[in-house]
């Protein structure tokens, strides 16, 4: 049991990179990897919320939405498919849990809320975290699946966008052509870095 | 050019979301290992961006703005709700290959942007052309990137063999890095390397 927790831990960080193998989360991926220190404040935020909102719509798909769930209200109920309604329930649910994490950490860990700043309130809209939850409802992951998967693919998003911020500060010292400056040689560096990840496909735990 | 159409076509080449403003990338790499994917999504995230601009800007002068976001998130929810129904109604395999990526056009920058950007400020008409146009920008990207990586990657446009392939007596190696997740970055750069050297005012530092 243990061992295919681990197994799809990894496989979640390295070989089905979120950002790098399914291209989830590029927006903020590209934007916030000028600095480092940006980038880590990013990634940890992406984590975090990743660990909470995957397993929370799991638990909020398998009892209210997939096909028949809400047969535990009524077994009149017990023929109803809401699936359709998961993509704006989903939002709803990871707005709503950005928003409480938010005021929480600001709450309790000033610190740790004045670091993620303005990232914080941005995730909502990151592809990486309501792609986790789609993804969840894809693979029909159970509930202790998903927080491995979301975990994993949090920590995943976290590694990939700090090294990339690291070689865009080791970059500024190159001279790259005019042309490709900014966006362009970011896309060739995020590039090769996906082509050194797959050389983890394949690794069996 | 007259101020409607250059609502309407700026953001084609001139200021194009993903080459330049950096919007929506996620799923133009993802859906692109395919011409009919590319085409099907690149029409899914154009209505959407177009509607959305367009029920957004109706609906401006009622969102309070402290809640607007949840608001437009909403709106956009609901016809990507829409969108993917009909895609499955109707292009049932392609809506299987789009997977997820159907669902996270919610998310997809540009259709956000452009609702906060552009839609908050500025009457429906031109709202929509600029939902339109922006929509159309993605699509210019998306088509070009899967045109090419799908007749370099498996020698095929649209499921047509048109390079015969070595495997079948052919002449032509298909580039299987195409396919994969590096092809798509790589292709993007040169896209934009293309554009900003036919454009050079684009060009930006570090």
């Amino acid at each position: 049991m243990l061992e295919h927790y681990l197994s799809l831990g990894v496989k979640a960080v390295f070989i089905e990179n979120m950002a790098l193998a399914f291209f989830l989360g590029m927006c903020s991926f590209l934007a916030v990897s000028k600095k480092v220190e940006t980038a880590l404040g990013l990634g940890a935020a992406v984590t975090f919320v990743l660990t909470l909102t995957t397993p929370l719509n799991n638990l909020f798909y398998r009892y209210m939405m997939s096909e028949g769930a809400l047969a535990w209200v009524s077994p009149a109920l017990a023929d109803v498919d809401l699936g359709f309604i998961r993509f704006l329930a989903f939002i709803g649910s990871i707005a709503a849990a950005v928003q409480v994490v938010e005021m929480a950490l600001d709450r309790f860990v000033p610190k740790l809320y004045a670091a993620l700043g303005v990232f914080l309130p941005l995730i909502a809209v990151n592809c990486a975290i309501l792609g986790g939850s789609l993804f969840m409802v894809e693979r029909d992951y159970t509930l202790g699946e998903s927080t491995v998967f979301g975990f994993g693919s949090g920590l995943g998003f976290w590694l990939a966008i700090v090294a990339l911020a690291a070689i865009r500060e080791k970059m500024r010292y190159s001279n790259v052509p005019p042309a490709l400056r900014g966006l362009g040689i970011t896309f060739i560096v995020t590039g090769l870095m996906a082509i050194g990840f797959m050389a983890f496909a394949g690794i069996q735990l | 050019m007259s101020a409607k159409s250059r609502i309407l076509l700026d953001p084609l080449f001139d200021n194009n979301p993903i080459a330049l403003q950096v919007l929506g990338i996620c799923s133009a790499l993802a859906v692109t290992t395919k011409l009919e994917t590319s085409i099907v999504m690149a029409c899914a995230v154009t209505a959407v961006t177009a509607f959305s601009n367009l029920f957004v800007s109706i609906l401006r002068n009622w969102i309070p703005s402290s809640i607007r976001i949840i608001v437009q998130l909403t709106i956009i929810a609901s016809l990507v709700i829409v969108t993917d129904q009909i895609l499955q109604a109707f292009v049932y395999d392609i809506s299987k290959q789009l997977s997820v990526f159907v669902g996270l056009i919610i998310t997809n920058c540009i259709v956000m942007g452009r609702a906060e950007a552009f839609a908050m400020q500025n009457p429906p008409g031109d709202s929509f052309l600029d939902g339109l146009g922006n929509g159309l920008g993605y699509s210019v990207v998306l088509l070009a990137v899967g045109f090419f990586r799908e007749l370099l990657g498996s020698g095929k446009l649209l499921g047509f063999q048109v390079l015969p392939v070595v495997t079948e007596g052919g002449w032509y190696q298909p580039n299987g890095l195409m396919v994969l997740a590096p092809g798509a970055f790589f292709l993007i750069a040169f896209f934009i390397w293309a554009l900003r050297t036919w454009k050079p005012d684009q060009v930006t530092e570090d």
